[in-house]
């Protein structure tokens, strides 16, 4: 169990220090923030259809594995491939995981 | 000054207000109110319908109906957030204050200044505020465009049409590249003895190996480009006469589109969070000015390191800002942002070049990501620039469709 201290310090004022801070937001990338970008150009919408395909709820393995074509050029494109150097593969599995789950 | 601490007021609806409904500011209350439903978002933007930019050269082509360049306010309106189509005359960052023109005054916890661009009036010598009546810039999309449409309509063959190009940093980086494009895309099929002139304060620009090489195949000796180093730089403009001069010529084109030098909109000077650029600095995880605490800049106002001032940029910002924002509040740390860019140019309606980018933050600056972004290739087929022309349009349908839809 996370063990909270209370410090009484100069002037009076009482502060409460949590012994574990949630640090983890500071460390993590926020899939909301790696998702950003890309739905500019792959609309989340239903009701839209472009010539630029959507990528909600695709299997991840297929975005982990489109992504990774794109970033040696395996697969052909005009603009993901120099997107998709970009970003990690870390951070590509996160990215397939938020958009497979955003049906 | 409150009497209570704030901590007192922990448990109140946050307010965020936003200055400028665009890109930027549209996209932050938006995303801000799905991260964070408690929060109370009032946007002020001057105008109650917005005009877009990107595309607006297919416009003054004869390409577009203006009206694909229209956005009203009703679905941000419908998320909750009030929009004022007010403006915004001061700002008192101690006090955490907004005053309207009407006189109104909106208290915020956080601010967020997005107010695109303001034109610095006569940095080029005769180009004062009316001028643009008579010489249009058409660097702010809506009346403008239709101006500099009517001139070039009005234009007889084998006219001069001048686009005078300020030196960087400017809204859009490619895009008097792309209206010079288009325009001669325009006078090649309706008027083809005429000619474009582009007058540059620059020695370079943003894909200029791709637009070169474009113009030499689709408009040999229709289109010149002038550099700074061979006198292109526009010195003096007499808006009455509709003359152009530059170190070396004074010309006296059919035409003449001046693109001005340009700084962050008034609004940020006024909040204190402008610099002596006249662009706003920020911290590029949060986007939060480093002049003044609890206001954030995003989009073309902000200085964003390598990322360039464009539409797609100020979309991408007003997420990872509206993120931050809703983190902030909470008293959270901000995760670390990763954000893209790409800009279309259209060098003909068929034939779309692109440049791309990635950024992250590195001793304080937004910096591109080594290895990743670029440009199209210098060689590709038609197929592949037409593909770009369509990609181009699909951005533009997507994004107006998730900030104003």
């Amino acid at each position: 169990m996370r063990g909270v201290v209370g410090i009484r310090v100069f002037g009076g004022a009482i502060i409460l220090a949590a012994a574990v801070l949630a640090s983890s937001m500071a460390h993590a990338a926020d899939p909301e923030i790696l998702a950003s970008s890309c739905s500019i150009c792959h609309t989340n919408s239903d009701q839209l259809n472009t010539a630029i395909p959507k990528i909600r709820g695709l299997p991840e393995a297929s975005i982990v594995e489109m992504m990774r074509a794109f970033r040696t050029g395996q697969r052909p494109a005009t603009v993901m491939g120099r997107i998709a150097k970009g970003f990690t593969e870390v951070e590509i599995k996160q990215l397939a995981a938020y958009f497979n789950a955003k049906k | 000054m409150p009497l209570l601490p704030r901590g007192a007021f922990a448990q109140a609806a946050p307010k965020v207000v936003i200055l400028g409904g665009g890109f930027a500011g549209a996209t932050v209350a938006r995303f801000l109110r799905r991260l964070d439903p408690r929060v109370e978002a009032t946007l002020v933007e001057t105008n109650a319908t917005f005009t877009a930019c990107p595309f607006s050269n297919d416009v003054l082509a004869g390409l577009r109906d203006i009206r694909d360049q229209r956005f009203g306010y009703q679905a941000v309106r419908a998320e909750g957030i009030v929009v004022m189509n007010v403006s915004a005359t001061a700002v008192d960052p101690q006090a955490r204050q907004v005053r309207l023109a009407d006189g109104a005054i909106l208290p915020y916890d956080r601010l967020v200044v997005a107010p695109g661009i303001d034109f610095r009036w006569n940095a080029i010598p005769g180009y004062g505020e009316t001028a643009a009546d008579r010489m249009p810039h058409a660097w702010k999309a809506g009346d403008q465009t239709l101006l500099l449409r009517r001139q070039l309509e009005g234009m007889a063959d084998g006219g001069l049409v001048v686009i005078a190009v300020p030196a960087n940093p400017y809204r859009c980086p490619p895009g008097p590249y792309e209206r010079a494009s288009l325009i001669a895309h325009y006078l090649k099929t309706q008027k083809p003895r005429s000619k474009v002139l582009v007058l540059d304060a620059k020695d370079s620009f943003s894909k200029q190996p791709l637009f070169t090489a474009a113009w030499k195949q689709l408009y040999p000796g229709l289109l010149e480009w002038v550099p700074l180093s061979q006198g292109g730089k526009v010195t003096a403009v007499d808006p009455n006469t509709g003359t152009v001069s530059t170190d070396f010529e004074q010309y006296k084109p059919a035409v003449a589109n001046n693109i001005p030098p340009q700084q962050a909109g008034r609004i940020a000077e006024l909040a204190g969070v402008a610099d002596r650029t006249g662009w706003c600095p920020i911290d590029p995880v949060t986007f939060e000015s480093r002049l003044q605490r609890n206001i954030h800049v995003v989009g073309d106002a902000a200085i964003a390191g390598a990322m360039p001032k464009s539409a797609f940029a100020a979309n991408a910002q007003a997420k990872v800002c509206a993120v931050a924002v809703a983190a902030l509040l909470r008293g959270r740390t901000p995760s670390e942002p990763v954000l893209v860019n790409t800009c279309y140019s259209l060098v003909a309606p068929d034939y779309g070049i692109s440049v791309a980018g990635v950024y992250r933050p590195k001793d304080g600056q937004l910096t591109d990501v080594e290895g990743a972004g670029g440009l199209s290739p210098l060689q590709a087929s038609p197929e592949t620039r037409a593909l770009e022309a369509q990609y181009a349009e699909a951005w533009y349908r997507t994004i107006t469709d998730e900030v104003f839809g």
